[in-house]
């Protein structure tokens, strides 16, 4: 079973839930990866340390185009989809756009003077790190100034391979870093805090969700701080309210240091397999 | 020579639009005949890629510069290998027949 821990605002908890999730199962003797797809800002590995057991690096072809072989017929430029190759026959210019570039081969395909080959471009890197032989970690990490963190995820999500619990720990926002994410998984938990933020990013969320057909409930950090709107909301709209993680310093404290709040507290670690039981029975 | 300006709007009472390649016109201003063409951006709603097409818009044009609030990265290199000039006014309240003055008193 694949359970994405996502979030429309950032810093709600993702992490905090994502990496006491795992270190839950792991103690409960159940095989689990932890896949973190914040690929733009990994930091899972900042709280579960393991041995790199597999690298891979992560890259996408790239068209370059020979202006001398070209002739300029432009059918490169309209079979791009996403406006990568600019163009110009009068002035005899034409230019790819590295960064709009998604890897698709349509242009090679609509050169029929063989103007067009491709250089390979990398986009970033997935280690794999062994825990334990039940337990891995799988870290995606783009390279700095890549457009798109999505074919490295992508890759990190590839990675899973039949573990009977993954984790997906999911970038913030909802756009397609998010969308990559939450599409392999089979159950999504919203993190949140009950702030005009949070609810706000939370509905942006559960909208997101309801449009890719994903089950999904809600994890309320942070409880106590703000107002019951978002409690309110969550009733009006018959989303589960899975878990409730009190506003307290000593959680924030334990999170800072670089500690899990299951290891510290087994209270927590007793919620967290609850949650985990709950989660199981909702595998659509 | 002909500079095309980002407009909000399609009329010489229009304020600059500070965005380049999801402004909502583009005016071709030609210094020599004085004569105003305004286009409108067919690229403002592109999910990305805006810039580029943008930018690919107005040199097919024949614009030599480009005035406009702000420039991405990836439509500098672009107008650098086009040998286009880039123009920033930060004064957003401009309005189009003030930069087309400014433009005629420069030259």
């Amino acid at each position: 079973m694949k359970i994405a821990i996502a979030s429309g605002k950032g810093g709600t908890g993702k992490t905090l839930v994502s990496t006491n999730l795992f270190y839950s199962a792991q103690q409960a003797g159940i095989s689990v990866a932890l896949a973190d797809c914040d690929a733009e800002e990994p930091n899972v590995a900042e709280f579960i340390q393991g041995e790199i057991v597999h690298s891979e690096i992560v890259s996408q072809n790239i068209p370059v185009i020979d202006v001398n072989a070209c002739v300029f017929c432009g059918k490169c430029h309209e079979y791009c989809n996403y406006h990568a190759i600019v163009y110009l026959p009068p002035s005899g210019f034409i230019q790819v756009v590295e960064e709009l570039c998604h890897d698709c081969g349509a242009c090679l395909v609509a050169c029929k003077y063989g103007a067009i080959t491709e250089k390979i471009k990398q986009l970033g890197q997935v280690r794999t790190m062994a825990v334990n032989d039940q337990a891995k970690i799988i870290e995606g990490s783009a390279n700095v100034g890549v457009y798109s963190p999505v074919p490295v995820i992508r890759q990190t999500i590839r990675e899973l391979n039949g573990e009977s619990l993954s984790i997906l720990d999911s970038p913030p926002g909802i756009s397609c870093p998010f969308i990559a994410t939450v599409e392999k998984a089979d159950y999504v938990v919203l993190v949140t805090e009950p702030t005009p933020f949070g609810v706000n990013d939370l509905k942006l969320s559960a909208a997101t969700l309801k449009h890719l057909g994903k089950p999904f409930g809600v994890i309320v950090n942070r409880a106590g701080l703000g107002n019951r709107d978002v409690y309110e909301w969550l009733g009006q709209n018959e989303i589960p309210l899975l878990m409730e993680i009190p506003f307290d310093k000593e959680i924030a404290r334990i999170y800072s240091e670089g500690r899990l709040l299951a290891e510290v507290i087994p209270a927590y670690r007793i919620q967290f397999m609850k949650l985990l039981d709950h989660l199981k029975c909702q595998k659509a | 020579m002909k500079v095309a300006i980002t407009s909000t709007g399609n009329s010489p009472d229009a304020k600059l639009d500070s965005r380049f390649g999801r402004c909502s016109y583009f005016v071709v201003y030609d210094t020599e005949s004085h004569s105003t063409e305004f286009i409108p951006n067919p690229n403002k709603d592109n999910v990305e890629g805006a810039g580029p097409a943008s930018a690919q818009l107005v040199a097919s044009k024949g614009a030599r510069k480009v005035v406009s609030g702000e420039f991405g990265a990836k439509v500098k290199s672009l107008f650098d290998s086009l040998q286009i000039q880039l123009i920033v006014i930060h004064e957003s309240e401009k309005k189009i027949s003030e930069i087309i003055e400014l433009i005629n008193t420069k030259n």
